[in-house]
Parts: C-alpha cells; structure tokens; sequence
C-alpha cells in the first residue's frame, strides 16, 4: 500500500519565526508516491520510489484511499504532553550536551590565543544542534565518524572533557596520548572512530564499521549485533569521490549507517552554492537508493526526530538514510580564518537562531526546568571545563620514549637489525635513542 | 590471466626437492624476456630458511589504560637458527602447485582458521578472482566474505579499514597494484597512520595484495610498481612474494600480523610451479630467504627479479662466479641481518630490482647498507633498476626498461673484475 506524502507544513517546536533557508511548507513539485513508514517532523522527505508519480495521488494503486496532504497536515490532534517531543530527562541531557559543546569550544578559542593549543583548531559554534541531536541518541557501542570539526562530536560521544583538552594541549594523557590532536580525536571505549583532516576521508570508514556490523549478524550469527554507524561531515565533503562512492555501497548492501551532511554553506571560503551544480543534498540520496532528508539544523528536536528515525531505520536493517542538517558554524573556518567572507548580515541572521538559545527558550516555555535548574547546568558546565583545562595543564608532556611506541602493533614491523635481534629489542629503542 | 602464461612452468624431477621452475627455452630464443630454469647446477640441497611464526603476539593495546602497558613479548632469536634443508620438506611428500594456487590455498586456509577473515575486491567473488586467487571462495564462504566491491578503491580500501577497526581481518584485492594508486589516500592515512593518530586505540589488521610489476605489454599504467610509492608511508609493512612457497608462507603471515602489511606479487610469477609442504607453515614476513651462498659477491634482489638473476647465475657460474643471492622478500623493513652477514661475508653488493631507478626500493637499500656496513665494502654497491621510463606498449621498447639476464651478468663481471 503506498501513501502519498507531500512536504509538510513545519510543525512549530522551537522557533515558529525561525525562517528555514528554504520554505519546506506547501506542496512543491516534487512529490511521489512513497511508501510511508516514518513520520519525520518537520521536514522534507524524499523515499525512492517507482518512477512513476510525481502527483499527489489521492488513491493508491491498490484503490484504497489514502491521505492527501490537506489530511496530512490536519493529522493528530493531540493533548498538550504529547506536543513535546522530548522528556524532560531526554531534554536535559541534550540541553547539557549542547552547553558543553559550545563551552568547550569558547574556551578552545581562548586557549588557543594564550599558545596552549597550536595547529589547526576548527570550532563547532552554532553548529551543536547537530551533534547533540543525532549523537544523544546513540548507544555507547555505535560508532561515530567526524571530520577535522570533531571535539563536540567527540564530547556528545561520551569522551570526557579532560581527555579531549588535554589531546588538544598535546599532552600523553590525551585520548590519542597527544598524537593525534584537534583533527584525530579517536576513542574506541566510546567508539569514535576519528577525527580526518581529509574531508571525505571518514565517510569509508563509517562504511566499514557499519559492515562490520552486517558481517557480524549474518556471518558470524551474531543477533545482538545491531551497532549503527554514524558519519558526519559537510557541504563541502558531497562533492568529494568518496561521499558517492560510500552512499552507493551503503544502500547496495543495506548497510546500518546514517549519513549526516551538516550543511554550514561554506567550505572554508568557498560558497557551497558556487562549487554545487545541484545544492539540494538530500535529493543525492535518493540517486543512490536511499532516503533523503532535509531538516532545519539550528533546531535540536527536529534534528533528533530525523535521526531518532534514520537510527532505528539503520538498526532493523533496513538500510542507509542521508540527512542534510542546514546549519551555521558562527566561528569561522578554523582558529586561523580572517572570516572575511561571509556576509555579516547572513551571520547575525544565524546568530539569532543560536540553537542553544532556542532550545532554552523551548524548555522554559514548556515547563520540562526551571531557570534555576538551567544555570546550575550552566555553572556545572562552567566547572567541568574548567577542570579539563586545569586537568590538560598539569598533565605531563609525552616523553621521548612514546615517540615510536604506536606506530606498529607489533613492533616486530621495525625489521631486524644488523645483531640479528629485532629492532624492538633493542633497549635503546624505547628510549627513542636507537637508529631505525 | 593472459600474462602469466610467458612462464612455460613445469616441474622438474630432480634431486633437489624443492624446485622453483623450469623452462625449456632460454633467454635468448625468446627475447621479450622469459625465465629459464632456475635449476642451477651446483647447487645441492636448496637451503631454505622456514621461519615458524613467533608465538609471541601483541596483547591487544586499546583504551587509554592499556596504552601505558607496552610490553612487547618476542621472541629473542629473531632469527632462524637453524636452516631447514630441502630434504625434510620433500621427505614428508608435499604438494604441487602453481603459484596463485599458493596464495589462493594460503588465504583459504586463513578463512577457514578465522572466521573474521574477509576478501574484498574487485571481482573476487562470483568471477573468482581475476587471477584466480580466489576461485571457489563466493561458493564457499558467501557473498560477505568474499566481497565483490564496486569499481571504487578509495572507498572500498577504508570501508576495509573502518572494518579492521571494529573486529574483521580484511584482505584487499587491487585488480591490479597500479589501481590502488586510487585507494592512496586511504593506505597512507589510514591504512598506515591511524594506528599511531588514534594513540594506539585501534588496529588496523589488513592485507592488501594484489599483482604488480611489468607484465607482457600491458602499457604504461598496467605496468607500476608501487612498492616505491609505499614505502615511505609509516606503519605500513611491505613483502614481496616470488615462488608458491614464500607465496603461500607470507600471505598467511600477513593475514595474522596485527600490522598492515602490502603484500606485493607478480602478473608474470602466477603460473610458477613448486612442491610446498603439505604441513602448516608460515614465512616470517621480516625476513630475508637466502636463495643461493656464494662468497663473491652479494646479489639482493625480490619478486620477479629472482629468477631473472637465477638465471644469470647459471651463466655466471658456468664461467666460474659464486654469486651469493639472496631474495630480500621484506620490501620495509629490511632484513638488515641477513643483508648484513652477506656483505661482511662478501664485500660486494649488486641490487637487482624492478622498481624505477628514482626512489625505489633499490635506492632505499642502498642507503642502509651504506649507512650499516660501509667499511665492509670493497665498492660502491652496484644497483640495476628500471628505467625512469612509463613502460611502453612496445616489445623491444618494454624489454630496455627492465633488468634484463644479460645486464646482470655483465654487472657482476665488471663488478668482480674491479
């Protein structure tokens, strides 16, 4: 039985005012029939499907009748609970993670301008509805992939605040033990799995942890396997090889991931509008096999309705879903860009739609805390910062002898050396003083 | 499948029971360059250097509270004491075989051993591989474990990675090494560096093989031996297999090496025959194979150029040389020990290699050996590579870019004249 869908009014949650980039209200053009399983909030949703219809139908092709889009939209009347898509706990957690994510970055900023972290430093401000909306709903075993933009990806995955900080100061106590640094954030307790300087470069990788997954439920007979993986990356990554590439496979084996383009508009200084024949990047998923779905990615709950779907979706095996969050980072680039580009007016348009803010604002209104309740959170975020910071500071520097420690599991990979013993053998190895 | 077929193998009766192949025509009746027997007159016994695997593994080091605890556990004589001659290999019976049946009974035996023991490639799976590495495995062990990827190797080479990652032991087939040149980004980054960027986290437990080298007019792109590109990229280990033996040795000890190891073989080596025992055994993927002991001079040489300098070595003892050959296998380490012994023993070397001249494995050696064992030497160390040269379509043109027999013999008697 197949119900026509059309695009749906936006049904207010945060911001009623909240002018999405594009209107995602009416019927546009582009409807088809589609077979409907899910109910996402908000949002476009394309599913592949026959060639057919691109008419909103009224009756399937079974005869029966089916909803229009005027029925659609006047569906459920509900009580005023039921409005609420989060519980408060639920609500907490993920106001708490956005808090995090934002404090951390501020004091990233700051750090970074006092010489404690070097390099390239890309902060995530603005951008914390996405991370907290899709990553909150994942268990500890899922896995994550994140591009250089991870240290809030890394937090919402679970990597406490300390081990983050003090990667980024590069000491040895660091997640990576300060190898990897602000684009190489791994964790496999929390199963992050990177952290990629190269766009792109992740997107396989989720793949493979995805397939993992499959491989394990019907190879190896495991039932309990149901990890899903996560990948996230940005506007400028879907015009990259690998992007289509990963979208091909995923939905040719009907992998359990979820695709996540967290759609800034801008790769560095490059509007994602000029080096994008076709900008809609929701409609790339349905070319490949998959749904795609478009959704407001300033606005945490309809963020987390979406991914709440795509996950389950994932997780029953039925397959990828592509997700393009329309988001703004407020910093710019990295710690290093002027930010010249951008038009300061698009900034301040963004700027009122921090979704921090707004996510408050739906909380206080709804009665899911109080104000007081909030700050405390506030301050404990605060302290928890803080002592990341204090924590990265005293943390002791790596020391010579970790210099070649990881760079094969098994150090036999050193070779053997003119005495006939492995290199690794050597005393003088460890200490980093042998010759290799 | 075409290309191997300039290998006339056939196996030979003979005293020596361990025999790498034998053809009957010789270079010159064929001048694009075929390998004629490498059955060598004076020698004996085939003196084999079998490595048992060191039962020493790695204790999984993920997690921050065990990166602290790098112990290594190994086993102190890293090297074989003690040779094994041909003579026990052939006195328990053994197999014959051809040499991408080698590699094909390694990897089936490693699946069967390891469930999570995966094939992923370019038709590997229904069509069998396209050298026939992995005949049977679709049948046998399912669509998953012998994955048939679409024509994406940057894409397929990480989802091998995010797979190692989280539990599987993948084997990477490039249709042909030159393709991985795709997959580049992935091998460098990922392959060999998330090891180390991730803190020790995660393990990267792959194999990637695949047929590389000059074959037989198969034009410039076809024709890339990539061991020079690789070898730089940190974390990574490389070997290159030359005879079904070692063949089927390091493919099982690159499938249970925790690092990730390239495995490089020959278009032109796949039809080689050879009697391997018939017990389980692995070659060490550290270690050098010493094919010939001689005392004049110490040729290093791997992969297809093995034969090509057996070859010359038949001349070159007729006319009274003792050429010490050694087949280096481990393309990154070397096997500093082996190499080393030869030269002290020598003090002579010549590489022979098919790699470019500009920053291939030849000039790397070179480099170490100089570094290590200078004072032993009584020349400069001699290197025969290819030419910096995209290999031409054309026969003749095709055969002056690589080593070929003739100019090893002449490098070694000047060598040796000096």
């Amino acid at each position: 039985m197949a119900t026509s869908l059309a695009t749906r009014t936006v049904v207010p949650t945060l911001s009623s005012s909240g002018a999405n980039r594009k209107t995602t209200s009416g019927v546009k053009g582009t409807v088809s029939k589609i077979a409907l399983k899910s109910s996402f909030v908000g949002c476009k949703v394309t599913v592949p499907t026959a060639p057919a219809a691109c008419v909103v139908a009224r009756h399937s092709v079974s005869g029966k009748v089916t909803a229009s889009t005027a029925d659609v939209i006047e569906a459920k009347p509900k009580s005023k609970a039921d409005d609420l898509l989060v519980t408060r706990d639920e609500a907490l957690d993920v106001y708490e993670d956005m808090v995090l994510g934002r404090s951390f970055e501020d004091m990233c900023a700051q750090m970074y301008y006092r010489g404690k972290m070097f390099g390239f430093v890309h902060l995530y401000n603005g951008q914390e509805a996405v991370s907290s909306g899709v990553i909150r709903l994942l268990k500890k075993e899922d896995f994550v992939t994140s591009t250089y933009r991870d240290h809030v990806h890394a937090l919402s995955k679970g990597v406490p605040a300390r081990l983050v900080m003090a990667e980024l100061f590069g000491k040895s106590t660091g997640c990576c033990r300060g190898q990897g640094g602000s684009m190489h954030m791994f964790s496999k307790e929390h199963g992050l799995l990177g952290g990629f300087a190269f766009i792109g470069e992740g997107i396989p990788v989720a793949t493979g942890a995805a397939f993992t997954t499959k491989y394990k439920r019907e190879v190896l007979k495991d039932d309990n396997a149901d990890a899903v993986s996560v990948a996230f990356f940005g506007d400028g990554t879907c015009n990259n090889g690998q992007f289509f590439e990963c979208l091909n496979m995923a939905a040719l084996w009907k992998l359990p991931i979820v695709f996540v383009v967290e759609n800034n508009l801008w790769a560095i200084g490059m509007s994602h509008l000029r080096a994008t024949s076709v900008p809609e990047i929701w409609k790339k998923g349905p070319a490949f096999g998959m749904p795609g779905v478009h959704v407001d990615g300033m606005d945490v709950l309809k963020v987390r309705e979406v991914a709440k779907e795509a996950i389950e979706r994932a997780r029953r095996g039925d397959g990828p879903t592509l997700i393009e969050c329309e988001t703004y980072r407020f910093r710019g680039h990295s710690l290093a860009d002027p930010d010249e580009l951008r038009n300061p007016a698009e900034k301040a348009h963004y700027a009122a739609r921090d979704p921090i803010s707004a996510f408050k604002k739906y909380i206080l209104e709804n009665g899911l805390a109080t104000e007081a309740e909030l700050k405390a959170i506030d301050k404990k975020i605060d302290e928890v910062v803080e002592d990341a910071v204090e924590f990265a500071d005293e943390s002791p520097l790596p020391v010579r002898s970790q210099l070649l420690e990881n760079v094969f599991v098994d150090p036999k990979g050193f070779g053997i050396g003119p005495d006939g013993k492995y290199r690794c053998e050597d005393p003088d190895f460890t200490a980093g003083t042998a010759q290799v | 499948m075409a290309l191997s077929q300039g290998i006339m193998a056939a196996s030979v009766a003979v005293a020596a029971p361990v025999v790498l192949l034998s053809a009957s025509s010789a270079y010159s009746a064929r001048p694009h360059g075929a390998l004629s027997s490498a059955t060598l007159p004076a020698l004996k016994t085939r003196k084999v250097f079998t490595v048992k695997a060191s039962a020493a593994e790695q204790p999984a080091s993920f997690g921050p509270s065990s990166q602290k605890l790098w112990t290594p556990k190994l086993v102190t004589n890293a090297v074989a004491t003690k040779q094994e001659t041909a003579a026990t290999t052939g006195a328990k019976g053994g197999h014959e075989l051809l040499l991408f049946e080698a590699l094909r009974e390694g990897l089936e035996e490693e699946m069967e051993r390891d469930p999570t023991v995966v094939v992923m490639g370019e038709d590997v799976g229904h069509y069998g591989g396209s050298y026939k590495v992995t005949k049977g495995f679709a049948e046998k062990f399912g669509d998953l474990r012998a994955l048939d990827t679409p024509i994406a190797e940057n894409s397929f080479t990480g989802m091998a990675v995010g797979a190692a990652m989280t539990g599987l032991r993948p084997v990477i087939e490039g249709m042909n090494m030159g393709f991985l040149l795709l997959a580049y980004n992935q091998i460098s980054n990922n392959c060999g560096m998330l090891h180390y960027t991730s803190g020790g986290q995660f393990t990267i437990p792959c194999v990637i093989r695949g047929p590389g080298g000059v074959g037989r007019q198969l034009g410039a792109e076809h024709s890339q031996r990539l061991e020079s590109y690789f070898q730089s990229v940190p974390g990574l280990q490389m070997v290159a297999c030359s005879t079904p033996y070692n063949a089927k040795g390091l493919m099982k000890a690159a499938i249970r090496s925790q690092n990730p190891v390239i495995l490089f073989e020959h278009v032109l080596l796949y039809n080689l025959k050879e009697t391997i025992p018939d017990e389980d055994y692995i070659c060490c993927l550290e270690e050098a194979e010493m094919v010939r002991p001689g005392k004049d001079i110490t040729i290093l040489t791997y992969s297809r150029m093995r034969h090509y300098v057996l070859q010359a070595a038949k001349t070159l003892v007729s006319k009274g040389y003792d050429p010490e050959i050694i087949d280096i296998r481990s393309l990154k380490p070397f096997d500093m020990y082996t190499i080393g012994n030869s030269v002290k023993k020598t003090h002579k070397v010549l590489i022979v290699e098919e790699c470019m001249r500009t920053g291939g494995i030849g000039a790397s050696l070179r480099a170490a050996i100089m570094e290590n064992f200078f004072d032993y030497l009584d020349a400069p160390i001699g290197c025969l590579s290819s030419q910096d040269v995209p290999t031409p379509y054309s026969g003749p043109l095709e055969e002056l870019t690589v080593v070929q027999p003739h100019q090893i013999i002449s490098a070694v008697e000047k060598m040796l004249s000096d």
